[in-house]
């Protein structure tokens, strides 16, 4: 008998799958969606063969959906992941998650001199370049590469 | 109601800046009026600047207004730990209009975004200086009769002067000709360059600054080179002469060139070339009175028009 080369991962009722995470970006995505307060069923899975990326990091979430912040915020950091909405066992959706193309209080800007690192107020960016991954602050106008930019609520240092 | 703000105005149309020169040539012509009578400007320096103060309350009295503020934030709230916003809504009960500098970048921006006061942003750190850079266009605009199609040069601390920034932004659709003239430790940052390729604007980047290098220059837009902008003060000892513009070097110039500093000047103007007629920068700094002027009348609703028909100027 050949053998079941699947993985063995219990299949979702209800929930939502994260698939194609790169490997070294699996606990930044469990952080970034609070995981380690959550209350049903989660797994994690890293280093999985990956016909797409080589290696790859999935994670299965019970009973959540994420909201349209939590998206944007994945977007910032991997913007090549795939969500797949699974109802009553059947994929319903999969949508490939992008850049929006304004980020609001998702990250921080890099210019330690900005005023929205000084003061208690909002960070706003204008998505500029989506291939390159660019950002431009609204407020110091400074433009800045997404993939360095740091997360607020990692830190919780926003309301 | 529209917030009148003026925070930056690098996306202003030709039409705006037009607009905004004709005002300050209107104020020129009669820079003393009431026209403001009953009005308090407020002056926020959270970050000290003499020469910019000065100008804008200059421009308020001018114009009738009083004139509240602070030259020094270490005698206000900000020290106590007091948020800008605070601050900002605080004033905003007193005050028409706000002219604020701010150590930090955006600034202005989220000044004008916290209250409908007008906010005129006299300067957000190292980011954006829009009276100097409305006084600079006026200056080019009255000594050359136009805006487009001028060979603009720019010399000194490129990497550092936010005034040749902004300049370099504004001018960036009337299509000039830059030249871009400067030590390597202080040339042009390359975002700056990638903005005018975007835009198709020509630039020409040089070391040399001689008399054959500038022949062919309508606006000589200098700066200071400051030692402490140095990391290596060997290439400061080495450049430090070189970008000084002497009095022999004028002899083959255009006859309608000017040349401007944002001062202070320390040395990189030869003292001998003030009273050439090529000379302007002095003229300029007064030029920022009239363009100050207008900017506090636009962001008060005040037109063209309206200063055209002025019945309280004062002669």
């Amino acid at each position: 008998m050949e053998k079941r080369k699947d993985l063995l991962v219990a299949a979702l009722e209800n929930g939502t799958v994260i698939d194609h995470i790169p490997t070294e970006k699996l606990f930044t995505v469990a952080n970034l969606l609070k995981l380690d307060t959550f209350h049903e069923p989660v797994l994690i899975g890293n280093n999985l063969n990956s016909n797409k990326i080589g290696k790859k990091g999935m994670i299965k979430i019970a009973n959540r959906m994420l909201s349209d912040d939590e998206i944007s915020r994945l977007a910032v950091v991997c913007p090549n992941i795939r969500l797949c909405i699974i109802r009553d066992y059947e994929v319903v959706e999969k949508k490939e998650v992008t850049l929006p193309d304004t980020l609001e209080n998702v990250v921080r800007c890099a210019n330690p001199v900005c005023i929205s690192n000084n003061e208690p107020m909002r960070s706003f960016f204008y998505v500029t370049d989506k291939l390159h991954g660019m950002m431009r602050c609204h407020y110091c106008n400074k433009e800045q590469k997404i993939e360095n930019a740091e997360f607020y609520q990692l830190f919780n240092v926003k309301p | 109601m529209v917030n009148r703000s003026i925070v930056s105005i690098a996306d202003y149309s030709h039409e705006k800046i037009q607009y905004l020169l004709d005002m300050a040539q209107e104020m020129e012509a009669h820079s003393n009026r009431k026209i403001l009578e009953g009005k308090v400007v407020a002056t926020l320096f959270f970050e000290p600047s003499t020469r910019t103060r000065l100008s804008f309350e200059t421009a308020a009295n001018r114009l009738g207004a009083r004139v509240i503020g602070f030259a020094d934030p270490k005698a206000t709230s900000s020290t106590k730990g007091e948020t800008l916003k605070d601050t900002i809504k605080m004033v905003s009960n007193y005050a028409d209009v706000i002219v604020m500098r701010h150590r930090l970048e955006g600034a202005a921006k989220y000044a004008s975004e916290v209250t409908d006061t007008p906010i005129i942003n006299a300067g957000d750190g190292a980011n954006l200086h829009p009276s100097q850079t409305m006084l600079d266009l006026y200056s080019i605009y009255k000594t050359q009769g136009r805006l487009n199609n001028l060979n603009i040069y720019m010399v000194g601390d490129l990497k550092y002067g936010r005034t040749v920034h902004s300049l370099l932004m504004a001018l960036s659709t009337y299509n000039p000709t830059f030249h871009f003239i400067a030590p390597k430790e202080l040339e042009m940052p390359n975002e700056y360059k990638m903005y005018c390729k975007k835009r198709g604007v020509n630039y020409i980047e040089q070391r040399d600054f001689t008399a054959e290098t500038i022949a062919d220059a309508d606006i000589i837009y200098m700066t200071r080179v400051q030692r402490e902008r140095f990391t290596d003060l060997m290439e400061y000892e080495r450049v430090k002469d070189a970008y000084i513009l002497r009095k022999a070097m004028l002899e083959g110039c255009r006859a309608n060139m000017k040349i401007l500093h944002p001062l202070p000047r320390v040395n990189e103007i030869e003292r001998s070339i003030d009273d050439s007629p090529h000379a302007y920068y002095f003229e300029q700094a007064g030029n920022g009175l009239f363009a100050r002027e207008a900017l506090i009348c636009h962001v008060l609703g005040i037109t063209l028009d309206d200063l055209k028909n002025d019945k309280t100027i004062i002669n």
